[in-house]
């Protein structure tokens, strides 16, 4: 599989010659189990330091690790999400070397035998062209602690000392590879969001990178277009955002370009992204070359999957978040930004599916999902599927409306109050008499009341000051307190000025 | 403290015609009178005797009948007991006291066993003498001149000594047979996974196995009934029914076969102490074993194969004794200075010899050459193993080439590598392996015959069977049983 097509790729022109960005992607995820990976610690975030913990994650002599078959299976279910292969046999490895913040001075992870391999994310670009991105592996392995540094920046170098918070360590993490398919800064964060609302979906991390749940690195270098070989790469880290990610990208994507320009090579090396400088800066002038002496650990024994338990977890996998995003850009023709926006707001995508069954109607009912729904989720903090509005209701709403029962005005204040109230729309309208007025000679009588008690605004209007003719729509609106088709009412008022013929 | 055996003061102390907590005083007695000389014990936790003795002895007074009630047990330094310091006989523990305690351990004591003491090992379980010991040295009760051999060494002299009925030690390639043989008493290894690790401080984790130490092989039986069987906090702990090995103790060796190795030539041995094999193996056969001769024509790598995948996992294994989190901590200028200062005080010559070693093996560019083939090689030795016992129940053979040797009488590593040449093979292959007591020489240079030990060792899982032809080869030979320690002097040896 070539490299995706890509509109945001725009290549970059250097002396003359168009480059252009190839990236991979390299991502740590803390899977969401309520244990650690190898121990019966809870895996919490923001516990008081070092209350987590027990001989096993802390490294005590003679303490042994034993597998959290939870955390296998989430890892499974997110590779087999991406059309994965699950081989037959896996196995843990120890990655030996010495940091205060791992208990054990080694990390047990995996080697040559992954959980996952291979695989592909689908993804859509904003500007609705459609990109993928290739996955190498997905392996297992333990978090570390976590380090503070009694420094005023934070730092390691000219601390007095550092303090380490252990409830991380041995948290399940998998760390999800990608080949280096992509081209361009949006693609970029449209894989990292697709992974996301993946993980998310099927509750195998929470994904936040704020605490740190998902951690990426990039790995980016430019080459001339057309050209087959690899240029020269930095690894980018510490983003704590996808907007930082796509900063940095751009922001090293330009480094590299200057350098080239004025002929210079870039250097292989780690570079830290500066949120505040919106720059990037060398945090290891070179790869530093790490023996890591892995070999297979003694204390577990091999992963072995039989096709049954491979089975059983892939149709476990349902309503996965792509499909459906696919589904709403191609059968129902919503927006890149609106079914992105259904899918990643939780229950949402299953409120507007179910509503979408009854009204068959998308767009409109995504209207109203996106807007009105959104905004009262937001304003009440209760999700649309947890409101009183049921689907039946929005359907019967968004039916109302479509048969002109209802303007829009009536329908929005309609959802507001059975979405706290509940109640049938159409009973509500029914009763209250709050059915559109589309009839001519109804509105006739309230437009002549209108210019009666108006008398200044028909001397405006008929002085070419056109405006107050949606003052004069709002004044009939008024009188029938929003029922009124302000359509039909606008018409009539022109017709009653004598310009009816327009 | 008369020298009853474990299943002798079970059955008292379950009839009431004792106490665990008279038995724990007796024993307690025994070590202050004793460990001055031998030196088997780094640490006497006499308080925690007193205490578990008085909990055993209200459960029983409650009707609780327990399989170990009231059984002075002694424990190898190199398992945790909450609340007891745990050193691996290294500096780099000297002080560091357990917050948990070994599965193996806790089994147990739940089953009525008294904790006397934590004893002396070869640092991190690394020799074969106890030599290795940073912290202490323990003699060989039958001649003070003598190792105990290691290293469990501190285990197996305080069974030898009077000073336990029963302990627990650590077997990676021979740790519980080599110095059982040494000392005249019943050393027995499971098969790896049979008894929880958990709680055990790693040397090599994939040849590490707690095994009991006792002067009969009925008492191994009995502990090894205890404390076998899957534990769910040790992932390589064989999740499969035990079978019990004390029902099928038996008398007599009829209809069973008896392989001798080809390989392990009794010539190559001192003709004293070939004499005494060759005596072990016409008894066996005249208690009823068909012998049947077997190849292992790997097992003469064994020792190589043993010495670049035990130091290759230890190298792994001991990397957390780095002075951040718990024991010796030697501060440097930074991090990694003190990383180097702590491990450089804190580590003996042998320990650090091994680290070295499998830190090189499993370096790249030579882990395939080193650490990859001696995993080949040891999947060519249990697989002699196995086409070996398609012809024999057990295989017979020497557990060390001589008696106990005298201190300092061997200097270079790899003479001492040479002890285990008989028990590597069957810990490789993972198997169930004892030494029991067939007889004593008088070795050149030596005042007073010295015991030697006869190898057993079994298919996987076959520890009922082992145990069984070993209780009848002891039966029917009685060597613990016709000789004694001498007696010993009061003066106490350098500590």
């Amino acid at each position: 599989m070539s490299a995706t097509l890509d509109a945001a790729a725009a290549p970059i022109a250097i002396g003359g010659v168009a480059y252009e960005v190839v990236m991979g992607i390299e991502c740590h995820v803390e899977l969401k189990t309520e244990t650690k990976m190898f121990c019966g610690c809870r895996n919490v975030f923001g516990a008081e330091p070092n209350t987590n913990v027990c001989p096993v994650c802390l490294g005590m002599p003679g303490a042994l690790p034993v597998p959290n078959r939870l955390a296998i299976e989430l890892l499974v279910k997110a590779g087999l999400a991406f059309g994965s292969e699950i081989p037959a046999y896996s196995k843990f490895d120890r990655k030996n070397y010495f940091y205060p913040d791992m208990p054990k001075d080694y990390q047990i992870s995996q080697f040559d035998m992954p959980l996952t391999q291979g695989g592909v994310v689908p993804f859509w670009l904003p500007d609705g062209t459609h990109g993928s991105c290739r996955l190498t592996r997905i392996h297992l392995e333990e978090d570390t602690g976590k380090s503070s540094h009694a420094s005023r920046d934070g730092r390691i170098a000219g601390s007095t000392h550092s303090l380490v918070d252990f409830n991380r360590a041995g948290v399940p993490l998998m760390e999800c590879v990608s080949e280096p398919d992509i081209r361009s800064a949006p693609a970029a964060v449209a894989y990292l969001e697709a992974l996301k609302r993946t993980f998310v979906a099927l509750g195998v991390s929470d994904v936040k990178m704020e605490e740190g749940s998902l951690r990426c690195d990039v790995n980016l270098s430019l080459r001339p277009v057309g050209q087959e070989e690899y240029g020269t790469k930095t690894e980018i880290k510490n983003m704590n955002s996808f907007n930082s990610v796509r900063r940095a990208i751009e922001s090293e994507m330009a480094r590299q370009a200057e350098i080239l320009e004025n002929g210079g090579r870039i250097v292989q090396e780690t570079r830290g992204w500066d949120e505040a400088a919106g720059t990037t800066h060398s945090m290891r002038s070179k790869e530093q070359a790490h023996d890591y002496r892995y070999f297979p650990d003694p204390d577990l024994t091999p992963i072995e999957f039989a096709p049954l338990d491979v089975t059983r977890l892939r149709e476990s996998l349902v309503g996965l978040p792509q499909a459906r995003i696919d589904r709403f850009v191609s059968d129902d023709k919503l927006s890149i930004a609106q079914a992105h926006q259904i899918v990643d707001t939780p229950g949402l995508a299953d409120y507007y599916d179910a509503a979408t069954a009854l009204t068959e109607k998308p767009q409109a009912t995504a209207n109203f999902v996106l807007g009105d729904l959104s905004r009262l989720a937001n304003e009440t903090g209760v999700p649309a599927g947890e409101s009183r509005l049921g689907v039946e209701s929005l359907a019967e709403i968004v039916a109302l409306v479509e048969a002109k029962t209802i303007n829009s005005k009536t329908a929005k204040d309609l959802i507001a109050r059975v979405w706290s109230d509940g109640g049938s729309p159409r009973e509500i309208v029914a009763a209250e008499g709050l059915g559109q007025v589309s009839d001519s000679g109804a509105i006739d009588t309230l437009v002549a009341a209108v210019l009666a008690a108006n008398e200044k605004s028909v001397a405006d209007y008929r002085a070419g000051k056109t405006k107050v003719m949606g003052f004069l729509v709002g004044q009939v609106m008024k009188q029938s307190r929003g029922t009124a088709n302000p359509t039909l009412a606008e018409e009539r008022l022109r017709a009653a000025l004598g310009d009816g013929a327009e | 403290m008369s020298d009853a055996t474990a299943v002798e003061i079970a059955r008292s102390v379950n009839a009431g015609e004792s106490s665990a907590a008279k038995r724990a005083r007796a024993a307690n007695d025994r070590i202050a009178e004793r460990d001055g000389v031998i030196g088997a014990y780094l640490s006497v936790t006499s308080e925690l005797a007193r205490t578990h003795a008085a909990r055993v002895d209200a459960r029983i007074a409650a009707g609780e009948r327990l399989p170990l009630a009231g059984v002075p047990l002694a424990i190898k330094d190199n398992m945790c007991v909450t609340g007891t310091r745990t050193t691996c006989a290294s500096k780099i523990l000297a002080d560091w006291i357990a917050p948990y305690t070994a599965t193996a351990v806790q089994r147990l004591l739940d089953a009525g066993a008294i904790p006397l003491g934590k004893t002396n090992l070869d640092e991190f379980a690394m020799g074969s003498s106890c030599e290795n010991s940073a912290l202490g040295k323990t003699a060989n009760p039958w001649d003070l001149g003598r190792v105990p051999g290691g290293s469990s060494g501190g285990s197996v002299a305080a069974v030898a000594g009077g000073e336990a009925t029963v302990s627990l030690g650590s077997d990676t390639g021979g740790s519980i047979r080599e110095p059982a043989a040494f000392c005249g008493v019943v050393g027995f290894k499971p098969t790896y996974g049979r008894v929880s690790r958990y709680g055990l401080i790693a040397f090599a984790s994939s040849l590490d196995q707690i095994g009991p130490i006792a002067t009969t092989v009925a008492d191994a039986a009995l502990v090894y009934d205890v404390m076998a069987g899957h534990d769910p906090m040790d992932a390589t702990s064989v999740d499969r029914p035990v079978e019990l090995a004390s029902p099928g103790l038996r008398e007599d060796l009829r209809g069973v076969r008896i392989g001798i190795v080809r390989e392990f030539a009794l010539t190559e041995l001192d003709p004293a102490v070939r004499a005494v094999y060759e005596r072990a193996y016409a008894d066996l056969e005249k208690l009823g074993a068909e012998l049947v001769e077997v190849a292992l024509p790997t097992a003469e790598y064994g020792i190589a194969t043993y010495y670049l995948i035990a130091p290759a996992e230890c190298s792994s294994n001991l990397a957390r004794f780095d002075g951040m989190r718990y024991g010796l901590r030697v501060e440097g200028r930074d991090v990694g200075a003190t990383y180097e200062a702590t491990r450089a005080a804190g580590f003996g010559d042998e320990v650090k010899r091994r680290i070295l070693i499998g830190t090189y093996a499993l370096s790249s560019g030579y882990y395939d050459a080193y650490y990859v083939r001696a995993q080949k090689a040891r999947t060519l030795i249990a697989g002699d193993f196995a086409k070996a016992f398609a012809s024999c129940d057990a295989i017979a053979c020497p557990a060390a080439a001589t008696p106990a040797f005298a201190f300092a009488a061997k200097t270079d590593p790899v003479s001492m590598y040479l002890m285990d040449y008989y028990t590597i093979p069957m810990s490789l292959a993972g198997l169930p392996s004892l030494s029991v007591p067939c007889g004593y020489v008088t070795p050149a240079g030596g005042t007073s015959p010295m015991p030697l030990g006869l190898e057993l060792s079994a298919p996987l899982f076959a520890e009922r069977s082992l145990l069984g032809i070993a209780h009848a080869y002891e039966r029917g030979t009685r060597h613990a049983e016709a000789r004694s320690i001498p007696d010993l002097p009061r003066t106490a040896v350098a500590r």
